[in-house]
């Protein structure tokens, strides 16, 4: 299964450049992903690749064999799409064979590929029927099983899970984690759900805005995001933000913010001094805050809790830290009152610190 | 009368008019046709003074040879005329279903010529087949070719040429419509799943567009029996028969041959023909608005 590669891609409509100079190399039988928000430029990467879409400038190699000016057909991938897109006018297995029947297979061979997906998937029953006689999920099911009748190199997929309902969303999420056990290929898949992209990829490539903002595994990218965007952007409940100035006394740190003093450690004091600016924005994921009424001052925030949203074994609380809104994540057993004002210590190594106006990490 | 039952007459009221009119259009002279196709009917007569006469005009039509020759010459046309327009409509539209500079003028060029007059076109194209003065044949002069005889010996060629100039593009803009409704991502799944041009061609664009392709290839046909002005105006049906259509043989017979009781008979024989053909179109929707259904319940029992 071949090595990818994209060198300076640009995709441009008309005057407009949508896509800026992205490099991106993906390993043999990776599971790649690529996430972002809206129009930031996933889908266009991974249709260039699919030949869908004309790359500006740039080059796609596929195991060091350029492939972008080459028609989809001779790229050797199988793609899902969002929208699923079936044939409607053919039955499940003409549309899951239809591309093996272009390549004139023998009919035993084509029978014997269909069916055998087809049971891996739970489809057999409804080999017969046309799409339109299908449920979402099954629909979404067939569009997967045609790719994987395909048996092609790559796989590509464009947001396939996003026109499922919530339930059926978890569960096909589920299932294409069991795929992506069995079936050793490179797969690129693109969506804008983080979830989505923390649990399936092997690498995460968050977009914005036309560039890669940072790719690597998704351990990397929770813990140590490059800048403000990323770091909001994986997680949820998303990342705190707030302003703070530094402040040094003797040996240490410290950020002070509206309501709070907190000592930075060793690590981030270091860099902070090695960039000389005071003014800065502090991040803390609202699991980095924990309950605990005993913390000192410098490792701890007081926050008042104004509401306090149950999921289950977890509530996040919804709080406010002077004017900033700040939410936390707890047990939900912890006892707690709604406008009170409780201490929260902050996990030292979940701080992070952001540059103001680059908003790069520190 | 309570306001109640008045306010349930209301859109009754407002529909009147247009019902009376129609009636009194379209039902009236249809009637008045039934009825005359009876009787042995000379335009003098009003036809209360007319004789009845049975079936006797419909077997003596079945038995006329310029009739039946009419009717041959009739389908021919028909039938030629919307093979060739079909073929060359949804070629045309499958060739410019893309985004090139210019396009959107070009469309508008191809719709010109349904929009013109068919009088006009009849006589324009009468002038481009004039044996010694028309385009066509000094074109062929200067080439050191033959000249044809357009509007003698070739004389159903050349009416059936101008009718599939004047209507391709009604097929054109309809198949193109359809084209441009097809899901975008299933034809682009066909061309990772490795379909060439010619095999989306087949196996996606042209079954997906069947549904219109079939409505719009009756529509034609039902318009291509009962064509007239064009021919009147090029041929005026000769020379002898040979592009003798139905509706030229029915307005022959009710007014040179003075026979209205035959001309309604025979106006009746393609009335006849037309419903078929509007029943089968009738009959084709129906059907597909009940697959429609049967998929919507399918669907959301599965929900």
């Amino acid at each position: 299964m071949p090595k990818i590669r994209l060198d300076g891609l640009v995709k441009r409509y008309g005057a407009v450049e949508v896509l800026h100079n992205i490099d991106l190399t993906m390993e043999e039988n990776e599971f790649t992903v690529l996430v972002g928000p809206s129009g930031c430029g996933k889908s266009t990467t991974l249709r260039m690749l699919a030949g869908l879409d004309i790359v500006s400038e740039g080059e796609i190699y596929m195991d060091d064999r350029p492939i972008s000016r080459l028609e989809p057909k001779d790229r050797d991938l199988a793609m899902v799409f969002q929208d699923y897109a079936l044939y409607p006018h053919m039955n499940v297995a003409r549309n899951m064979s239809f591309a093996l029947r272009l390549q004139k297979r023998p009919k035993e061979e084509i029978d014997l590929k269909v069916r055998e997906v087809a049971k891996i998937l739970g489809l057999t029953e409804y080999l017969n029927r046309k799409p339109g006689e299908l449920s979402g999920g099954q629909r979404q099911r067939v569009a997967m099983g045609r790719a994987l009748t395909r048996d092609a190199g790559t796989f590509l997929f464009d947001e396939p899970l996003s026109n499922l309902d919530a339930k059926l969303r978890g569960q096909m999420r589920a299932e294409l984690a069991l795929m992506r056990q069995r079936v050793q290929k490179n797969m690129v898949y693109v969506t804008h759900d983080q979830v989505e992209a923390m649990t399936l990829a092997d690498r995460i490539v968050v977009m914005h805005g036309g560039y890669i903002q940072q790719q690597g595994t998704p351990e990397e990218l929770f813990k140590r995001p490059v800048n403000k965007f990323v770091a909001g952007f994986l997680g949820s409940p998303p990342m705190n933000f707030m302003d703070v100035t530094l402040e040094e006394t003797g040996e240490k740190f410290f950020a002070r913010g509206d309501g709070f003093r907190i000592a930075l450690p060793g690590r981030l004091a270091d860099r902070a001094r090695r960039v000389g600016q005071s003014e800065l924005t502090m991040g803390i994921r609202p699991s980095d805050l924990n309950f605990d009424a005993a913390a000192p001052d410098s490792e701890a925030m007081d926050l008042r809790v104004s509401i306090s949203e149950y999921i289950g074994a977890q509530s996040v609380l919804i709080c406010k830290c002077g004017e900033a809104t700040v939410t936390v994540e707890v047990k939900s057993e912890t006892p707690i009152a709604l406008g009170e004002t409780l201490r929260f210590a902050v996990r030292p190594e979940g701080i992070q610190l952001f540059d103001k106006k680059t908003e790069d990490a520190l | 009368m309570s306001s109640q039952s008045f306010n349930r007459l209301t859109p009754y009221l407002f529909m009147a008019p247009a019902a009376i009119i129609m009636a009194i259009a379209l039902f009236y002279p249809l009637l008045y046709m039934v009825f005359g196709s009876f009787r042995s009917w000379d335009p003098s007569q009003s036809l209360s003074e007319t004789e009845f006469v049975g079936l006797a005009n419909y077997i003596k039509l079945l038995g006329d040879e310029a009739f039946r020759e009419s009717v041959s010459v009739t389908l021919t046309f028909a039938g030629t005329v919307v093979v060739a327009e079909m073929f060359i409509g949804v070629g045309l539209a499958l060739m410019l279903d893309r985004n090139i500079r210019g396009m959107s003028l070009l469309r508008t060029l191809f719709i010109l010529p349904m929009m013109i007059a068919p009088v006009v076109v009849g006589l324009v194209w009468r002038f481009m087949y004039h044996p010694t003065d028309g385009i066509f044949n000094r074109w062929l002069t200067q080439l050191g070719l033959p000249r044809v005889d357009w509007l003698g010996d070739h004389a159903l060629m050349s009416v059936i040429i101008a009718d599939i100039w004047q209507w391709t593009p009604f097929i054109f803009i309809l198949s193109l419509a359809a084209l441009q409704s097809l899901p975008r991502s299933a034809l682009e799944a066909a061309r990772i799943d490795g379909a060439t041009g010619w095999q989306q061609i087949i196996h996606i664009k042209l079954p997906l567009m069947a549904p219109v392709l079939i409505v719009t290839c009756l529509l034609r046909l039902i318009d291509a029996f009962k064509v007239l002005e064009v021919i009147l105006v090029m041929t005026e049906g000769g020379p002898g028969l040979s592009t003798e259509i139905l509706a030229l043989r029915i307005s022959r017979t009710a007014q040179e041959f003075r026979e209205l009781g035959e001309a309604a008979a025979m106006s009746n024989y393609l009335l006849l023909l037309l419903m078929v053909l509007t029943l089968g179109m009738f009959t084709f929707t129906r059907w597909q608005e009940a697959r429609a259904q049967q998929l919507n319940k399918v669907k959301q029992e599965e929900g």
